[in-house]
């Protein structure tokens, strides 16, 4: 028999760490360049007192220690450090981007479930679902805040429903493709077994939509982090990053570094949305290793 | 012949495309249990076409197909079809002992019969040791034996194949058809089976059913009378060759009449 099974030499974990070592290199490699590229920006635009596009200065263009140092000072005289400011910031803003996050995954998933059986659904919604991303979500935020608050629903909730309208989209968009990505011979075999409609749904369309609904959920993640930030600011939440970025800006002449850093926080937060997503898809999504997007 | 006897009945069966391309005409075939029944024809001729009908998952234009007394669509709905395609199609999310309980999920067995019955077929096909493996960890060759195992899972009636070993190598697909005719003589299945293989249709079947394309009809009909069971032997039998040569003149012929209009 000309078993191809799957090679499980004794050296794969040795093989895992070199590989995991070998990334973590890269990557400090590429955030080495990155400063490099900073520094050496400032170095000659300083040096050489050019004004274009914009004079650098300590205001414009912090060093980056700068930054990285300003986590580990107090925000204010007496007050707390800046980082434990900003992760109880950040905590607040995951709350809402998470809630926003289940919410729009969820109700994205149903909407491409409830198209994916309908051509003349599709038809009719889909427009409709496009053009609702074309409206600037400052302009939906403060409606949603005044619609929830008259519910008396908490504030940070309102901004859960704003992450969720920017997390749905692409799920729903990705999710019809998926739904319909089924071999259609595949979809015949179930036929054979004498399949239900719900049958081939379960069994079939919706873990062959997996890897496509993964790869819109990784588009959603940071997007929820985005709509949790900017639904704060029209709703005057003081809690989250948003406030935070509101109130740094406001100051931002007199310590730039304290809104570059809370920028650094916010950007942090996007990444570990976006590698919550990518881990449980590695745990859910079972399929052929040269097919991983 | 007596028509209660019959596996399968296809009656006066027609099919033409929307847009007016004629696939089938006036196809009359019975096939008893038991019956090895290849269908044999250029490309386009539509055997594939046939065979789906057959199987309920299109409906002809005209005529009707009767399956153990039956109506194709009420038997679909009995779980009375195993299908096997030229691709396994595999689900790559489920494990081979998952895929070849799929049919017997939707059946209701419960977990225990599942696990016997899942064993059993792992046997027949010859795969013991690979149940937790994934289809993307196995040669095509395997994997086509984890589709015959999931078609063949439920015991149906008739066992419905199209071009099962089109995707595989000459001498892997010598070895699955030997394999074949072990699995049809053990479960004493019904299969019809569709290939453009003449060597193949000769070597399995107990009638090659020569078919010529444009619109698709069964030309001829040929009964191969090598003796049962069939070995490497067969292959270099006198008899085998009388046959293969048989078929190919027929498809020949078939080829050369243009059908009235």
């Amino acid at each position: 028999m000309t078993a191809i099974a799957a090679e499980r030499p004794t050296g794969r974990r040795t093989f895992r760490l070199r590989e995991a070592a070998g990334r973590a290199g890269v990557l400090l490699l590429v955030l080495a360049a990155l400063w490099g590229l900073w520094e050496g920006y400032r170095w000659v635009w300083s040096t050489a007192g050019f004004t274009w596009p914009f004079p650098v200065d300590a205001t414009t263009m912090p060093h980056l220690h700068s930054i990285f140092s300003a986590l580990f000072q107090p925000s204010r005289t007496n007050g707390p450090l800046l980082i434990h400011v900003l992760l109880d910031s950040a905590l607040f803003t995951a709350k809402e981007a998470a809630t926003g996050f289940a919410l729009g995954a969820v109700v994205g998933f149903a909407l491409a479930i409830v198209l994916a059986h309908s051509r003349l659904l599709q038809r009719g919604f889909l427009p409709y679902i496009i053009a609702s991303q074309t409206v600037p979500i400052l302009a939906i935020a403060p409606m949603v805040v005044v619609w929830l608050g008259s519910l008396s629903v908490p504030a940070w909730f309102s901004v859960a429903v704003i992450a969720a309208y920017l997390t749905f989209f692409p799920v729903t968009i990705n999710s019809l493709r998926g739904l319909q990505s089924a071999d259609p011979r595949a979809v015949e075999l179930m036929r054979s077994f004498a399949a239900s409609r719900w049958s081939i749904l379960w069994r079939l369309r919706v873990p062959a939509s997996l890897p496509y609904v993964f790869s819109a959920l990784r588009v959603a993640a940071t997007g929820s982090v985005v709509g949790a930030i900017v639904g704060e600011l029209p709703s005057s939440i003081q809690d989250g990053l948003g406030g935070a970025i509101l109130n740094f800006a406001q100051y931002y002449t007199f310590q730039p570094t304290n809104l570059w850093a809370t920028n650094v926080v916010a950007a942090a937060l996007g990444v570990l949305f976006f590698v919550a997503v990518v881990g449980a898809e590695r745990l859910v999504v079972r399929r052929a290793p040269e097919n991983v997007a | 012949m007596s028509e209660q006897a019959a596996a399968v009945e296809i009656k006066g069966v027609s099919k033409v495309f929307k847009g007016g391309t004629t696939a089938l005409t006036g196809i009359d075939v019975e096939i008893h249990p038991g019956e090895f029944v290849s269908l044999i024809g250029p490309s386009g001729c539509g055997k594939s076409t046939l065979l789906r009908i057959v199987g309920d998952l299109i409906a002809p234009s005209e005529g009707q197909v009767v399956v153990n007394g039956k109506s194709a669509h009420r038997a679909r709905l009995d779980r009375d079809y195993g299908i096997v395609f030229q691709d396994a199609v595999l689900y790559d999310w489920r494990t081979v002992s998952k895929n070849i309980a799929l049919p017997l999920e939707m059946g209701g067995w419960d977990r225990r019969r599942r696990g016997e019955r899942v064993r059993e077929m792992l046997q027949l096909v010859e795969l013991e040791g690979f149940e937790s493996h994934y289809p993307w960890q196995l040669s095509g060759g395997m994997q086509q034996r984890v589709s015959i195992a999931r078609a063949l899972s439920f015991s149906p009636a008739l066992l419905l194949m199209d071009e099962p070993f089109g995707a595989l190598d000459e001498m892997t697909r010598e070895r699955m058809n030997a394999e074949l005719l072990r699995i049809w003589e053990e479960t004493r299945s019904t299969i019809v089976f569709v290939t453009h293989s003449i060597a193949e249709a000769v070597f399995l079947s107990t009638r090659v059913a020569v078919m010529s394309a444009r619109p698709g009809r069964i030309s001829t009909v040929i009964p191969i009378d090598l003796p049962q069971p069939r070995t490497a032997l067969t292959r270099e039998a006198p008899r085998f060759f009388e046959l293969v040569t048989a078929v190919r003149e027929a498809l020949h012929l078939g080829a050369e009449v243009e059908p009235a209009a």
